[in-house]
């Protein structure tokens, strides 16, 4: 029986009202639900106040470079797929430095679930612009506004993520839903977290997205039909859609590797005599 | 050599030429010479071949193959006195056939006995091979193995057996110098990407990811097509930057994991260095060097990295660079490096160059059994249960924290990129990040002690010493016979295992020499900076070659004739 207790961890050190704890809260809750035990899962967290998440539960830890969370988090399932890989960056560290490694990780379809903490801005380094600002965002290093903004559900729909969706820190229950269903769906799963900051995001805030969210699956939308799926994705504004955007089925990158058909690599018996057979084609 | 444009057939001529003599007991040596281009341009072979053992080549050529007129314009001033080339009169009809320049209409008799003139290149091989009178039946055997018993294979065959048959007829006795199979002694032929290769594999590496690169990309090639049949995994990443990093992740959960690239492609994974260094995880990172800065010279060869390779990442922590010195050494210090990174939980870079990497050698079959698989401080299941609480970084006299693997029992392995406690918390406290850093830094205490003594060869205390790492060794080891062949006192200090440095043994080396040089593939003498900065010892002189082709013995032996005159 794994319990809530199972997943306490250190005290945050995030600013008091942020959305990550609602996050926090909610990856608790799906793990619990889920039973799966704190040893066999695998958080791999990037740069930034939402790479420090795993630090604040319990499970193996792998923090990692600014933007490489995926692939250490790709790595890492691809040694060992009896782990349970939880990926966990921002939007800087997924959608800006990582965008190569996000692209590519969905188009591969390793069987990971990865949480974007997405507040439209940077925290840590106190409040620039970032790949999700709105268009004409000010900051200190966007004086005439942001750039338009990437459309990470539409990029990953495009990538070839297997499961699409979007969940919101302010909404517990409905968001721990959406990651049960990540970690269950066989694949790459991207949640991308609509995550107010209160310090230096004063335009999406707890309200500005309260007011605006929306669930899919209380409308009977279904996520299967990948250009209704465009389409869903291009919904900003006045309304947001949250839930399962997009999902399909198609084998991962670890089934496809006929190689972990013996099971994981870690546990593979080194020896050096099977190079025997490889040498006698040199001769 | 056999020299002509790219998708002539160069490469497959000359590997099968020196395979053939090879198979018949003989030693070889082959180094490979090409642009960066799929088509056109100049690309050459050379074999050397010799009855004991060599690490060179040669600059002289006594049989010059040329399938394009720019082989004979670039090159037939190489020919030994009494050598020959060999070119096709019906496309290069302004040079007269004479006793050096042999026309043989390559295309034409290709056509007849294959149907296709594409096999020009396998009757060159025929000619060259009938030139010496050596055995058919082995050439033939090879030829086989190479194209397959099918239809091509056959007309390879015969291509070959009738460039022979023209040589045997038309010039019987032209070259003074004949060669028969020596012995049935089988020795492999590889190169050195071959040689790390199937050093991972005894390693037991079950995991890659890299980014095609030359010179080093037919590592993974290897790996990829094994894959199967061994049970590892070689992954193309979309860039270095996440080939290293997932070999970070894959090292983390347990996997011996490596990953292969160039100066460029290992300027991308320098941030990666430090994260395998502040969170301890053992990787392997092959860099093959070529000439840079920037793309610099693609396809060919240097040792410009020595000092980045040493330095790179931001930070101290500890690393080792290892830096093969023969394509032998390239396998066992390949072994080596796993067992170093995993030991001592740490990065290791495996330093070679181009010409290293695609330059073939026999080499006696690897004794698997010398091979050792050393872990370091892995602790099992049981070990796991007993304790009460896990601390993946725990502080001990030697600096190495016991390992645990997630899911080997039910610790939870815990590890940040940021500063961080024992168990792996991330921190800010002053305290903890000194005694981390220190812990960290005092594996170097234990590592040093691995790091083998530098080879030493010809006189020990030497009139003149010559100084060289890595890929030179062959061509330093001839350079030293020619010159004591001319009567000099000269000895050679050789490094193949460069950080930590050995510098009681370096300092021990340079006592009682009256001058030493440095002999380098680069235009600054990094290890000559080396020498000083960890010995306090300055060398007389440098002679460096950075026009992106290794030495040859003759070039060093005359460099180091004007240094000491």
């Amino acid at each position: 029986m794994v319990d809530t207790a199972d997943y306490v961890g250190g005290n945050p050190a995030w600013c008091p009202g942020c959305g990550n704890f609602g996050i926090l809260a909610a990856i608790k809750k799906a793990l619990v639900a889920l039973e799966i035990e704190p040893y066999r899962v695998l958080m791999v967290s990037g740069i930034g106040q939402a790479g420090k998440l795993p630090h604040y539960t319990k499970g193996n830890v792998l923090n990692v470079l600014h933007g490489r969370t995926l692939p250490a988090a790709t790595g890492a399932k691809i040694a060992n797929p009896e782990l349970v890989v939880i990926a966990i960056g921002g939007d800087g560290d997924g959608y800006a430095e990582g965008g190569n490694h996000f692209i590519n990780a969905a188009r591969r379809n390793h069987d990971i679930t990865y949480l974007v903490h997405n507040n439209q801005v940077y925290g840590l380094t106190k409040g620039q612009a970032s790949p999700t600002s709105d268009p004409g965002f000010v900051t200190k290093t966007t004086p005439h506004g942001a750039d338009i903004p990437i459309n990470p559900i539409a990029l990953a729909i495009a990538a070839g993520a297997t499961f699409v969706s979007r969940g919101f820190a302010g909404d517990i229950d409905h968001l721990s839903q959406l990651i049960m269903r990540g970690i269950q769906h066989r694949g790459f799963a991207l949640i991308d977290v609509l995550q107010p900051c209160v310090s230096f995001n004063h335009k999406n805030t707890h309200a500005w997205y309260r007011e605006r969210v929306y669930k899919l699956e209380e409308n009977g939308y279904e996520p299967s039909d990948k250009i209704v799926a465009f389409e869903k994705a291009q919904e900003w504004g006045d309304k947001i859609p949250i839930g399962v955007i997009y999902k399909e089925e198609r084998a991962t990158y670890e089934e496809r590797l006929s190689t972990l058909k013996r099971g994981p690599l870690v546990w593979r018996k080194l020896d050096p005599l099977q190079a025997e057979k490889l040498l006698v084609e040199f001769l | 050599m056999v020299g002509g444009e790219a998708g002539q057939g160069v490469q497959s001529v000359g590997f099968i030429l020196a395979k053939a003599f090879a198979r018949g007991g003989y030693h070889v040596f082959a180094d490979q010479d090409y642009e960066s281009r799929i088509r056109g341009g100049h690309n050459f072979f050379r074999v050397r071949v010799s009855d004991s053992e060599v690490g060179t080549i040669s600059e002289k050529l006594d049989i010059l193959l040329a399938l394009n007129r720019e082989t004979i314009e670039l090159h037939q001033g190489e020919l030994v006195r009494g050598g020959v080339a060999v070119f096709d009169g019906d496309k290069i009809n302004d040079i007269r056939s004479d006793s050096t320049f042999f026309s043989v209409s390559l295309g034409r008799l290709a056509e007849q006995e294959a149907g296709t003139g594409l096999m020009a290149n396998t009757v060159a091989l025929g000619v060259a091979l009938g030139l010496v009178h050596y055995d058919l039946a082995t050439l033939t055997e090879v030829l086989r193995e190479h194209f397959g018993i099918g239809q091509t294979g056959e007309a390879n065959v015969k291509a070959a057996a009738k460039g022979y048959e023209y040589a045997v007829n038309n010039f019987k006795g032209k070259l003074k110098q004949t060669l028969s199979p020596l012995s049935d002694k089988k020795r492999m032929l590889i190169n050195g990407n071959d040689a790390i290769a199937l050093g991972a594999v005894a390693a037991g590496c079950t995991f890659m990811a890299a980014y095609p690169m030359t010179p080093v990309t037919s590592i993974m090639e290897y790996l990829a097509s094994k894959s199967d049949e061994l049970g590892l995994v070689a992954v193309q990443a979309e860039d270095e930057i996440s080939a290293v990093n997932m070999i970070i992740g894959a090292a983390f959960t347990g996997a011996r994991a490596m990953t292969a690239t160039s100066g460029g492609g290992f300027c991308l994974m320098v941030e990666a260095l430090g994260l395998a260094g502040i969170t301890e995880t053992p990787i392997l990172v092959v860099l093959g060097q070529r000439p840079g800065p920037a793309i610099g010279l693609p396809t060919r060869t240097e040792q410009g990295d020595l000092l980045f390779a040493i330095r790179a990442s931001h930070g101290e922590f500890p690393r080792a660079v290892l830096a093969p010195a023969t394509i032998e050494d390239a396998f066992w210090l390949t072994v080596k490096a796993f067992n170093l990174a995993e030991k001592y939980q740490l990065p290791v870079i495996l330093l070679t160059d181009q010409h290293l990497a695609s330059s073939y050698s026999t080499i006696d079959k690897f004794d698997l059994s010398r091979v050792i698989i050393d872990r370091g401080l892995l602790l099992t299941k049981e070990e796991l249960t007993a304790q009460s609480e896990y601390k993946r970084h725990k502080i001990t006299p030697s600096g190495i924290s016991p390992r645990a693997l997630p899911l080997e029992g039910k610790a939870l392995v815990v590890t940040d990129a940021d500063e961080h406690d024992e168990e792996g918390h991330l921190i800010e406290d002053a305290d903890i990040r000194t005694r981390m850093m220190l812990k960290r830094l005092r594996k170097l205490d234990g590592l040093r002690h691995e790091i083998q003594h530098p080879r030493i060869y010809g006189s020990q205390k030497a009139e003149a010493l010559l100084i060289g790492w890595g890929s030179t060794y062959g061509a330093l080891k001839e350079a030293v016979d020619i010159l004591q062949g001319h009567g000099l006192d000269v000895g050679l200090l050789h490094l193949n295992e460069l950080w930590p440095f050995p510098a009681g043994a370096v300092t021990d080396a340079l006592r009682g020499v009256r001058k030493s040089f440095v002999v380098e593939n680069n235009a600054t003498g990094q290890l000559a900076h080396l020498i000083r900065s960890q010995t306090g010892r300055k060398v007389t002189g440098n002679i460096l070659k950075f026009d992106g082709r290794p030495f040859t013995p003759a070039r060093i032996a005359n460099e180091l004739r004007k240094e000491v005159s």
